[in-house]
């Protein structure tokens, strides 16, 4: 198709202009974090305040905060990717009765909110003295994560070469060694999206590590922040080195695999 | 092969077995809260003593009770901002995006789906400077000589709701633009020249040709930005906690007011009740629209 030279220039326009305006918002609290703390700070002259990230890492206990998401992340992932996994390879390539249920069951998953069973969820965790507990704030996320990995390893198995599993089945090898063996390795790009999205949406909860945990002994990254904004209202440096802190794990995997996140994102949300 | 056949159905149980951890993490912590939900939703309790039960009158205090009406309006509101404008800004941009071929595209692509990937409250946390009554947005408008307009965003009556809406724009956006250039890339160009033989300019090629090309993809977007609207939280917890006075205050953030510090247990569960089963209908008639074709 022939397009003018303008019709180009114009694209150019509209395309930096809209990237100006999501990078202005993280431009204004990258360059608070790097601001001074304070008018008497500021007063010393022009400098990048690196160390505003030190302070924030132990006075703001961002250092702590960090090393829940880790532990409570880690959890996530591992429990929901696993499960998954196992579960997309049943619904992908065998046949057995009430398949059709289970996974419309599983769909539901990705559907409610979490609004709609948190209340009853956090009083009988509670009950079972979960609360306040790692196990608590990450094994409700898990189990909305195993939702959507189900839905996601089901298709990649689906779309796995039959005759690939054909050829393995004839050579005697049994149901569990043909996933391990064959399809785990091939599939290691759709895993590789399910582990990014499921870290991805585990550290940025906020909901779930709120209600679950109410004495704060599990506070996560993202609920640091929040609390931290509530305490020190003045420390408008220390605030955004924290929120810089807080994205910055995830920006940098979505910096170096954007396309899993992109993708992964985007077909998840394409139902069949 | 009657070999296969028989260890088919001597090992029916082969499918149970790779299903059942997820089942198992799945049923107790999400399927069962469901379930108990429905159970919660017809009692009166504080969280610590005896319940009653009270029948369906939670949910007739769902309908009447002013200040949850004013959270499921405001809910609403948002949708315009999450979803209604960023799917214009979406079809606009990348429709002219469209009509050339730009070098570079795979740049922008990763910084207008920047806003996705960080932490709503991260978000959050920067609007609200950019709000306050010395922040940015104030600055410029005083430097711009536009003074009288400054004023504190999320302290107005009249301006939070916009302004926390127009935070949900920012973050939206460039989602639903990504997904509608790749809707787009995916029509053929020779229906494109069709069109132009016919003497259609570029307002009726969009309507005639891209337009019905990206249903999908419209489908798809309406979809995740109109239940991020709905179930709005941590945007609202960081920013105003529901002020102005009830201003913006919304159904999730009603739910955990209610639950954990009202002491309104049952009325919160009916609440996230309803809210579901706002989500799963808007989101039933939306995909039933874009199915259509």
């Amino acid at each position: 198709m022939k397009v003018s030279a303008l019709e180009r220039a114009t694209n150019y326009v509209v395309l930096v202009f809209f990237a100006l305006v999501v990078l202005g918002p993280i431009g204004v609290i990258v360059s608070l974090a790097f601001g001074p703390e304070s008018a008497s700070v500021a007063r010393e002259g022009f400098a990048l305040h690196v160390e505003n990230f030190a302070e924030a890492w132990v006075v703001g206990r961002f250092g702590e905060y960090m090393t829940s998401s880790v532990i409570v992340a880690a959890i996530v992932v591992v429990i929901a990717v696993t499960c998954s996994i196992l579960a997309g390879y049943a619904f992908g390539v065998m046949r057995f009765r009430g398949s059709g249920f289970l996974f419309a069951l599983f769909l539901l998953g990705i559907m409610v909110p979490t609004e709609a069973f948190i209340v009853p969820l956090f009083f009988d965790m509670r009950s079972l003295g979960l609360t306040n507990t790692v196990w608590g704030v990450a094994l409700p996320q898990a189990a909305m994560s195993i939702a959507f990995g189900t839905y996601w390893m089901r298709a990649y198995f689906r779309s796995a070469s039959l005759s690939i599993i054909e050829a393995a089945r004839l050579d005697g090898a049994g149901s569990f060694r043909i996933l391990w063996q064959i399809l785990v390795p091939i599939g290691r790009p759709a895993i590789l999206t399910l582990v990014l999205l499921t870290f991805m949406w585990t550290w940025n909860e906020f909901l779930i590590p709120l209600v679950m945990s109410p004495s704060g002994t599990v506070r996560t990254a993202p609920l640091g922040l929040a609390f931290f904004q509530g305490q020190y209202t003045q420390g408008t440096a220390l605030l955004a080195a924290g929120a810089v802190l807080v994205a910055l794990p995830v920006v940098v995997l979505y910096i170096f695999l954007q396309r899993h996140f992109i993708t992964g994102m985007i077909e998840g949300a394409v139902r069949e | 092969m009657p070999g296969r056949s028989t260890r088919r159905s001597g090992r029916a149980w082969v499918p149970y077995a790779y299903l059942a951890p997820a089942l198992l993490v799945y049923g107790v912590f999400l399927l069962f809260p469901i379930g108990r939900a429905a159970q919660f939703s017809l009692f009166e309790w504080d969280g610590l003593g005896a319940s009653t039960f009270v029948g369906l009158d939670n949910y007739v205090t769902v309908f009447q009770d002013g200040r949850l009406l004013e959270a499921f309006g405001h809910a609403f509101v948002l949708i315009f901002f999450f979803s209604v404008l960023p799917l214009a800004i979406g079809l606009l941009v990348a429709g002219v995006l469209n009509r050339a071929q730009v070098k570079g595209l795979g740049f922008f692509r990763t910084v207008l789906f920047l806003p996705q990937v960080i932490a709503m409250v991260v978000v959050a946390v920067a609007w609200r400077q950019i709000y306050a009554p010395d922040g940015v947005l104030n600055g410029t408008l005083r430097a711009l000589g536009l003074g009288h307009l400054a004023r504190p965003w999320l302290g107005d009556y009249a301006f939070t709701l916009p302004a926390v809406g127009l935070v949900g724009t920012w973050v939206a956006t460039g989602l639903v633009i990504v997904l509608m250039l790749a809707g787009m890339t995916k029509i053929p160009r020779e229906h494109y020249e069709a069109a132009r033989l016919d003497g259609a300019g570029a307002f009726r090629e969009f309507l005639a040709v891209t337009l019905p090309a990206v249903r999908g993809e419209i489908t798809v977007a309406l979809t995740l930005t109109i239940i991020a609207a709905l179930k709005t939280f941590d945007l609202v917890y960081v920013t105003t906690r529901g002020g102005p006075g009830t201003s913006t205050t919304v159904p999730s953030y009603e739910i955990y007011r209610r639950a954990f510090e009202t002491g309104d247990v049952g009325l919160a569960t009916a609440v996230g009740v309803v809210l579901t089963a706002v989500v799963l209908v808007i989101t039933a008639v939306v995909n039933r629209i874009g199915d259509r074709s």
